[in-house]
């Protein structure tokens, strides 16, 4: 139970760690922060559900004001804002990515956590936001997902990146890699 | 970390938060049901106001909390310009701003602590379903404190990389930061374990 729990939080302090540190840029020379990144950790490395959880928390306290959003953002304003979508398909982006890793156990864990991150971190995260940007912005679909079609790029070197650490993580850390425990 | 409360003291402070914040969620969706653009005008308004009745530095400092805003009312102004049906831009661009306006009041004027016991409070009925909500209270203070810690961590390893290499720090660095919240974990679940868990007060 505690261990889960503090997994949990740190966790979702990563995430928080890995949007606020300014001076990762993955390349394209989009701004892209590593905060989606983190979402995909979270799913790949603790799984379905205790890595939906600690996107959960982590959103919790965006929600209550603590600057944890990428670029120091926070509150409840980005609950009405545009970007509403991202945030409410993060915690759903890492289970669905969780649950891939999980339920893949014959298939070696990089594949299987690169295919998890590239499903959960981009096919339901950007179903999420651009539904969201779509109502928000009073877009249809295609019109708003034309709008954060520049990000794409960046993201698929993110859910590469994903599958590497997480099954780098395995051979480091394979006690706490809990997806494949 | 600093929340982002305001350090303005307002009379909003002494507002209960589950008021507040029953009264923007209602808000908030009324706004999306709202169509005409002089509506959402007097909306806007309306929020400027209950920032200007503080005083003006307020408004101003509340008009900066928009700042993530800016952009997306520029994109849905200058879509809506090209697609002939500028006013209906407009109408858009106002209720984010009201929407958005609306909800930072609440975080700029409600402590955290406050914040935290009404999240607390709006679980407690899972309490009776026999799911334990001690340990969320336990992980959301376990962020607040390993957050600065963790960024802490990840600055020096971003510094030594600096210190050995020329090239700029990279994705290199996500897994060391990562192995870094792991061990942190670990360390942390022991010590808990040790001094009696989740049964004793955080």
């Amino acid at each position: 139970m505690e261990r889960n729990t503090v997994l949990i939080a740190l966790f979702a302090a990563l995430i928080a760690v890995l949007g606020l540190i300014p001076k990762i840029t993955l390349g394209f020379g989009v701004p892209i922060t590593a905060q989606s990144l983190g979402v995909m950790l979270c799913g790949t490395v603790l799984g379905a559900r205790r890595g939906s959880l600690a996107v959960l928390l982590f959103l919790l306290l965006v929600a209550l004001g603590l600057p944890l959003l990428a670029g120091g953002r926070g509150g409840l304003g980005l609950f009405a804002s545009p970007t509403v979508g991202f945030l409410v398909g993060f915690p759903v982006a890492a289970f669905v990515a969780g649950l891939i890793v999980e339920k893949t156990p014959r298939l070696a864990l990089l594949p299987a956590a690169i295919l998890g991150a590239f499903v959960g971190g981009i096919g339901v995260l950007y179903l999420f936001g651009i539904a969201g940007m779509a109502i928000t912005l009073d877009k249809s679909f295609p019109e708003a997902a034309l709008l954060v079609s520049p990000f794409i790029p960046g993201d698929l070197i993110k859910a590469a990146l994903a599958g590497f650490v997480t099954a780098a993580l395995a051979k480091a850390r394979p006690a706490s890699v809990l997806s494949r425990a | 970390m600093l929340a982002l409360t305001s350090s303005t003291r307002t009379a909003y402070h002494r507002w209960p938060a589950s008021l507040k914040l029953a009264l923007v969620s209602v808000g908030v969706f009324f706004l999306y049901l709202i169509e005409s653009p002089v509506l959402l005008l007097a909306a806007v308004a309306g929020v400027a106001l209950a920032y200007l009745v503080v005083g003006w530095r307020f408004l101003v400092e509340g008009v900066s909390f928009l700042r993530p805003l800016w952009v997306f009312v520029a994109i849905v102004l200058v879509w809506h310009l090209i697609a002939g049906d500028p006013v209906a831009g407009v109408a858009v661009a106002l209720r984010l701003v009201a929407a958005v306006g609306l909800a930072n009041l609440v975080t700029m004027t409600t402590r955290l602590d406050d914040l935290t016991d009404l999240v607390l409070w709006l679980l407690s009925p899972l309490e009776r379903l026999g799911i334990r909500t001690a340990p969320i209270g336990y992980a959301m203070a376990l962020v607040v404190r390993f957050t600065p810690v963790l960024f802490g961590k990840a600055g020096t390893l971003i510094e030594s990389w600096r210190a050995r290499s020329a090239r700029r720090p990279g994705w290199q660095l996500v897994m060391p930061i990562t192995v870094t919240a792991i061990d942190d974990a670990e360390q942390v679940a022991e010590a808990l374990r040790a001094r009696g868990g989740f049964d004793t007060q955080p």
